[in-house]
């Protein structure tokens, strides 16, 4: 079509992205009641209740104090809370969508949520899982991953994580469980590099 | 649940559209060697491929009742009451659109920058130019039926930043935009036409297409100017769309 756009091009979102997204977490109070993005889940929501956290390490080991996290995820029947959401009305106590930001000192990132759900959709079945959205001083472009969660037993099957290119690092897209608590550390470079995604 | 949003393309009983493949040329290189911050945090594997699933598609919505009464007033939303924020008094609007064309409404977006001096509100901001303790720098807006947002700021100023040794951004408003997907979520910066730092500038120059960077560029709009108060800059926003290929079934391609 001759009238199509271009999608804006995309810039880092600085080491300052805080004052924007998470204004409080940054000291700014007084201009909104509080930070977006920190219920997922509702005091009411259905589902086995989780934290999932994690780092995310630069190609030096070292982990990210600066950068920011979005998580969007299914609710626990496998619904997601959107408008796009075409199959039944999701949980109403479920948000699914978070922000935070890595820790200033440790580096970690926590979200407080329910374990989702497996998506059924297109005649498919897609094991549980978490999208992540990692933006950051040093990233131009926002890199999309997702958080699947080692030892569910629909993992065997889904189709991502049994792609033929994913062979050998299927292991950078678990999570691993101790507890009600989910680690899942990011690496941006080196051999452990985590799967990112061209969504 | 209404969806005005696409919705000559999809029907109550289906899955929302596919995006177009994503268009790297007119993105910024993940590596990009001048850009310092990139070398340690840009992934060095391909990316891989997965186009079409039901959670990139969907997203979370925002309400128009989200944002407070001062949230697009920068100049105003963290000043003491009776003061303002110091600084050339900008409005700065423009349109959100996918790149079928398509207004995008009902989208929140989030901005912010440094003060006119170049100084942002954060603790690991240590620049010499000093706070303006009536600018907070961050607000947000819904986008209109229409596809449309303003707000009120004042131009922010350049600041150094260690990279090169001698490296000044030039002045931008940080903007990040959700639409309806969440694999059309971005974040990026708008900078103002005439600014000598934008070709200058190892952040900006990532983007390998000038027609990129020039749509980045903020343009003075003398037409929404208001006389004896504030001057205007458009600053139009494009967000990936729905596959061109969707458009063409009954149309003749
Ligand atoms: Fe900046």
């Amino acid at each position: 079509m001759s009238d199509r756009l271009i999608e804006s091009a995309s810039q880092t979102a600085g080491p300052y992205v805080h004052i924007g997204c998470l204004p409080s977490w940054a000291g700014i109070d007084g201009i909104y009641p509080e930070d977006l993005g920190a219920t997922i889940a509702g005091p009411g929501a259905r589902g086995e209740r989780i934290t999932l956290k994690g780092r995310i390490f630069d190609g030096a080991g070292e982990p990210l104090r600066d950068s920011m996290v979005e998580l969007w995820q299914a609710d626990a029947a496998g619904l997601y809370q959107s408008p796009g959401e075409y199959r039944g009305a999701a949980d109403p106590d479920f948000r699914g969508w978070g922000r935070a930001a890595t820790d200033a000192d440790t580096g970690l990132y926590r979200f407080d949520t329910i374990l989702p759900g497996a998506v059924r959709s297109g005649g498919v079945t897609h094991a549980p899982h978490v999208a992540l959205w990692i933006v950051a001083r040093g990233i131009n472009l926002g890199l999309h991953t997702r958080a699947y969660f080692a030892g569910l037993p629909e993992n065997a099957a889904d189709p991502v994580l049994t792609l033929p290119e994913l062979a050998g690092r299927v292991d950078t897209l678990l999570a691993v469980r101790d507890g009600g608590t989910w680690t899942f550390d990011i690496h941006l470079q080196g051999g452990r590099e985590t799967v990112f995604f061209d969504v | 649940m209404d969806w005005p949003y696409w919705g000559d393309v999809m029907s109550d009983s289906g899955p929302p559209p596919r995006l177009s493949p994503r268009d790297f040329s007119v993105q910024p290189a993940a590596l990009s060697p001048a850009y310092r911050s990139s070398r340690l945090r840009a992934p060095e594997r391909k990316l891989v491929a997965l186009p079409g699933q039901l959670g990139d598609l969907t997203g979370p919505a925002f309400g128009h009742d989200l944002p407070g009464a001062a949230d697009h007033d920068l100049i105003h939303n963290f000043a003491a009451a009776g003061a303002s924020a110091l600084g050339p008094r900008i409005i700065v609007h423009g349109t959100l659109r996918d790149e079928s064309g398509r207004p995008v409404p009902d989208a929140l977006i989030e901005v912010w920058q440094a003060n006119a001096g170049g100084r942002y509100r954060h603790k690991n901001d240590a620049y010499l130019a000093p706070l303006d303790p009536n600018f907070g720098g961050c607000g947000r807006v819904i986008t209109g039926a229409d596809g449309s947002y303003s707000f009120l700021t004042v131009v922010p100023g350049p600041y150094p930043w260690p990279n090169g040794g001698n490296d000044w951004r030039p002045a931008h408003i940080h903007f990040s935009v959700f639409g309806t997907a969440f694999a059309q979520r971005l974040i990026t910066q708008m900078y103002f036409e005439g600014d000598p730092h934008i070709a200058l500038c190892p952040i900006v120059n990532a983007i390998p297409d000038k027609g990129a960077i020039d749509r980045l560029t903020a343009r003075l709009d003398m037409g929404r100017t208001v006389p004896m108060d504030m001057r205007a800059y458009r600053f139009d926003i494009v967000l990936r769309g729905p596959d061109a290929t969707m458009f063409e079934n009954g149309t003749g391609g």
